[in-house]
């Protein structure tokens, strides 16, 4: 389930409308010098393939469970630009799907895409920085940024319920529930996203945006991706 | 392999993800877990859903990841699975064939 609607109030969603086309305007502008006849395909199928993984929920604890975001690992597989478009398209499909309600598109489109795919980056850059240039430090870095990814989102929930939240709710009880129950989930994304990555550098590691200069079996390594991000 | 043309190797991968894609769509995920998921189950236990309003779109036919008129089995939710999946896939490369630049 996404935000639906009523869950906000409409400053807080039309705020996060506001911001959520700020980044998207953002990203395309970054990405215009990148998009050819490679990079576009490569994002479609990645927003695509995100949308399935999404429907794939797992359970987590009794009575809960969860599902990938996908920021991370299309951060990941095509850059975060990329990434935050690319999922950002999953989440406005979704709301077809009246998965997420139309006032809370900016809301659902920052938490699930823009937050995701920018936090679980950022912990991968820096991860990668200090890791050695192997495919499994890709993927560790990749799987952690993922896995950490999801909390950081409850927590970003949490907070902006904390400023537009329609319901008088115990905000600690809530922070701690959203967190607690995602830290959970975020492993799920963690092992979700590894496996994946790890398929796709095993086939084509030269396609994968985080993986450049990366040594693949032997002194030959992938060949520099785009640069954008 | 180095005979192959990179555009044909692009094309193969590209169709291979694309079909699991479908897989997993189409056929794993009414094997999904029908709890409900995180944000769902918080909200619900904290009275966050307490001013929840119905979604404009519940009346789509592809609502709830189920078919509209296939009832809510395997071929329902396979079949808007598939659905999502392309309509995914072509929205996001309508987009961004859009923002390549010499076209905007």
């Amino acid at each position: 389930m996404h935000i639906p609607d009523g869950f906000f109030d409409g400053p807080t969603s039309l705020g996060a409308g506001g911001a959520a086309v700020a980044v998207l305007a953002v990203a395309a502008r970054r990405t215009r010098a990148v998009l050819d006849d490679r990079q576009v395909p490569l994002a479609a199928v990645t927003a695509a393939f995100v949308f399935a993984l999404q429907m794939l929920n797992f359970p987590v604890v009794s009575g809960t469970s969860g599902h990938v975001l996908g920021g991370a690992l299309a951060a990941v597989l095509v850059g975060p630009w990329l990434g935050i478009v690319a999922v950002a398209v999953v989440v406005v499909v979704q709301a077809l799907f009246a998965d997420g309600g139309l006032t809370a598109l900016g809301l659902n489109v920052l938490l699930i895409s823009v937050v995701p795919a920018t936090a679980g980056y950022a912990v991968f850059r820096a991860l990668r920085a200090v890791l050695p240039d192997t495919p499994p430090a890709v993927v560790g870095a990749a799987a952690t940024g993922a896995g950490l990814s999801v909390p950081l989102a409850a927590a970003a929930f949490t907070a902006l319920y904390a400023v537009g939240g329609t319901a008088p709710v115990d905000l600690a009880a809530v922070a701690a529930a959203m967190i607690g129950t995602h830290v959970l989930i975020g492993i799920g994304e963690a092992v979700i996203t590894g496996f994946v990555l790890t398929a796709v550098l095993a086939s084509r590691p030269d396609l994968v945006h985080g993986a450049a200069g990366v040594i693949v079996r032997g002194p030959a390594a992938v060949p520099a991706g785009p640069v954008a991000g | 392999m180095s005979a192959v043309p990179a555009r044909t190797r692009d094309l193969r991968f590209l169709v291979a993800c694309i079909a699991v894609a479908l897989a997993l769509a189409g056929l794993v995920a009414y094997h999904a877990s029908e709890e409900p998921d995180g944000l769902e189950r918080v909200a619900a236990d904290h009275g966050v859903d307490a001013a929840a309003a119905d979604h404009a779109l519940s009346g789509s036919p592809v609502a709830d990841y189920e078919l509209r008129g296939m009832g809510e089995g395997r071929a329902a939710v396979g079949l808007a699975g598939i659905a999502g999946v392309l309509l995914t896939l072509a929205v996001a490369a309508g987009v961004l064939a859009l923002l390549r630049p010499g076209r905007g």
